[in-house]
């Protein structure tokens, strides 16, 4: 491969950079007309009854509602340059303070799920995988179909019901309040906070807090996993790399986890920033279900009390962090896959 | 009539041992679900949203008892009639959201396959972008919306299905339409002088159309999630107006800590059985019309002692 050539890794991460560009800026006019195709007026869906029409009139002048719909839009597209994701209507927050608030929270959760999704996901793909139609394969496949089937908050409902109760493990929310107001404040991560504090007592509470609803959004994710290895794997040991190595004579062990295995792996990292996606929409209803703090919470709460403002500004966000990961995994499949930079 | 039905037949004839006992199940289990949606007036013994019966009140959250199997809900609802009449619903949504998808999907993804230029270029822009956006969060802003302008109807959130879902319809008739429209089959309709329309109807709309009954199943099978997600998080359809697995669900999860399971655990097994059944018979069909999953029969090859040396091959 020769430098500077179409096959190049700087040169991938720079088209791929160039083209997630234009993808953000379809995805923020997207969010921007839809949320403004709405009938009526967003500041009384959000106040109406509370405040008097003088002060909805001044409320609409401060956030430029009444400004031409082309002028709000370039607003909406610069602001969003310089991080800034507009104001809630409702309680009149900087959204970006929400996010900083409660964002802690549902990271501390979809990374707990991802871990426990990948360490159970993968060995039960690659087992299924490679004992096609075998009975580990019948009860692999049904139980990934199963944790893909059951809805989160039906899996929250049955782990509540018949987990919590007789383990003693609580049911909502991130934290006793105890240790929340014991803990300082530093990174919005409130497990990274109570280890950062040294406080035994805190770690604890706040780990017992995340098992349930770590588990049940890693079930979720991990019935994509088993699916996708399983039929990776499946192609993988029909590939006529495997089929070569058996016809050299190597055993059927060696050719399994040498040569089918690792190459099996490399489509799961592309899927894996894909499932991003999949964990943030699990992670809004697992908040729900278990009463969890994080910003899938906030904005299920927003969208009950009709705040256009910060649906927008928490949607505008979720959608560039999702954009901006699955750039990421792109660049790192390259580095691993040089098939991938063509 | 003999075709169609060999049609049918195929994926069936052509799978073999698990591959068509799953089929069968998934089947089986969409069939029973079918049924009570088509016959829920007869099937279920009360209403959806019917509180009394002879002038009775049923209890509130009353545990199961011969006259309520499932028991009844905090809205005195009977649980067994909900779990039935919300097949109608789940089922009612996904038709309408599907046959939104291809009735929007096909002839728009034909369209810019075939024409391609600035209509085509806008509307990969557009349809990219939603299907890059995360779907369950799309559902929740277009559902928002929705309601706002249908309030909670099966109509309502049917839209905002066909919204998450209409990309990958696009998507896959578009690309196939590009790789079509170059076959000399299409050349030799032109030669003849064929007009566009009837190029896309006649000879085009038949060869891309093919993939749409396997991605309408797997979809199927999500929409009933999404459907139920949204029911959940109250953006669906409300309670009065039809019953909702997802939605029951919702209320159910503030009984689970007073000891009562009977309001949650029937309407979630009918949302987990019936994602299993579309997601079985989607497998099933794509196992089966996807090549590069169908198993090779492979004869074994017997090799001559003269021929066995494998370790040539190594050093390449």
């Amino acid at each position: 491969m020769s430098r500077g050539g179409s096959g190049s890794l700087p040169r991938y991460i720079v088209q791929r950079i160039l083209l997630v560009i234009p993808m953000i800026w379809i995805i923020l006019t997207l969010v921007f007309f839809i949320l403004r195709v709405a009938p009526g007026d967003p500041v009384s869906a959000a106040l109406g009854g509370k405040l008097d029409q003088q002060a909805l009139d001044q409320r609409r002048e401060a956030l430029g509602l009444n400004r031409p719909l082309i002028v709000q839009y370039w607003d909406y597209l610069s602001s969003v340059m310089h991080l800034d994701f507009g104001t809630t209507f409702s309680d009149n927050q900087p959204v970006l303070h929400v996010i900083r608030d409660n964002g802690g929270a549902t990271l501390t959760l979809t990374m707990a799920a991802f871990v426990f999704a990948l360490a159970v996901g993968i060995p039960l793909g690659l087992l299924a995988g490679r004992y096609r139609d075998s009975l580990s394969d019948v009860g692999i496949r049904l139980f990934g179909i199963l944790t893909y089937a059951a809805p989160v908050f039906f899996l929250g409902f049955l782990f509540q019901y018949y987990l919590a109760r007789p383990l003693g493990l609580p049911t909502s929310g991130n934290a006793s309040p105890i240790t929340v107001f014991e803990v300082p404040t530093k990174t919005h991560i409130l497990l990274v906070d109570a280890f950062l504090s040294g406080n035994g007592e805190a770690i604890q509470d706040v780990l017992k807090h995340l098992v349930l609803p770590a588990l049940t959004l890693g079930l979720l994710i991990c019935g994509v996993f088993i699916r996708l290895v399983r039929v990776n794997m499946l192609q993988t040991m029909q590939a006529d790399y495997v089929e070569a190595a058996e016809a050299r004579g190597l055993k059927k062990r060696h050719v399994t986890w040498r040569h089918a295995f690792r190459n099996a792996l490399v489509p799961v990292i592309t899927v894996i920033g894909l499932q991003f996606a999949l964990l943030l929409g699990g992670a809004v209803l697992t908040e729900e279900t278990f009463n969890w703090p994080g910003l899938g919470q906030k904005l299920v709460f927003y969208i009950n009390s009709r705040d256009y403002g910060a649906v927008q500004g928490i949607v505008t966000f979720f959608a560039i962090a999702v954009v901006l990961i699955s750039l990421l995994v792109d660049i790192v499949n390259a580095l691993i896959d040089p098939r991938v930079r063509y | 009539m003999r075709r169609l039905l060999s049609a049918l037949a195929k994926p069936f004839t052509e799978t073999a041992g698990l591959a068509r006992w799953m089929l069968v199940a998934g089947v089986v289990i969409t069939g029973i679900f079918v049924i009570c949606a088509i016959f829920a007036p007869w099937l279920a013994p009360y209403g959806f949203a019917q509180s009394s019966a002879h002038g009775v009140e049923f209890p509130k959250v009353g545990p199961p008892s011969s006259d309520h199997p499932f028991g009844t809900d905090r809205l005195f609802f009977d649980v067994l009639s909900r779990v039935i009449w919300g097949a109608r619903t789940a089922l009612e949504v996904v038709i309408l959201s599907i046959l939104f998808c291809v009735v929007l999907g096909v002839p728009l993804g034909l369209l810019s396959g075939f024409y391609g230029g600035a209509l085509d270029r806008i509307l990969v822009l557009i349809m990219d972008a939603l299907y890059a956006f995360p779907s369950f969060l799309l559902a929740i802003v277009c559902s928002f919306l929705l309601t706002d302008i249908f309030g909670g109807s099966v109509l309502a959130v049917s839209l905002s299905l066909t919204v998450v879902y209409i990309p990958q319809y696009y998507r896959v008739v578009r690309n196939t339409t590009l790789s079509a429209k170059e076959a000399t089959y299409i050349e030799a309709a032109r030669a003849i002088g064929a007009r566009d329309i009837r190029i896309m109807r006649k000879y085009l709309f038949g060869n891309v159309v093919q993939s749409v009954p396997v991605l309408g199943t797997l979809n199927a099978a999500d929409a009933i999630l999404t459907l139920a997600g949204l029911g959940f998080l109250g953006l669906g359809i409300q309670s009065t107006e039809a019953a909702e697995w997802g939605h029951d669900l919702q209320r159910a999860l503030a009984d689970a800590g007073g000891g009562v399971w009977w309001t949650g655990l029937y309407p979630g097994l009918a949302i987990v059985f019936m994602v299993v059944g579309l997601t079985l018979v989607g497998e099933g069909l794509n196992e089966t019309l996807n090549p590069t999953l169908r198993r090779r029969r492979l004869l074994p090859v017997v090799m001559t002692e003269r021929g066995a040396t494998p370790d040539e091959n190594e050093s390449r």
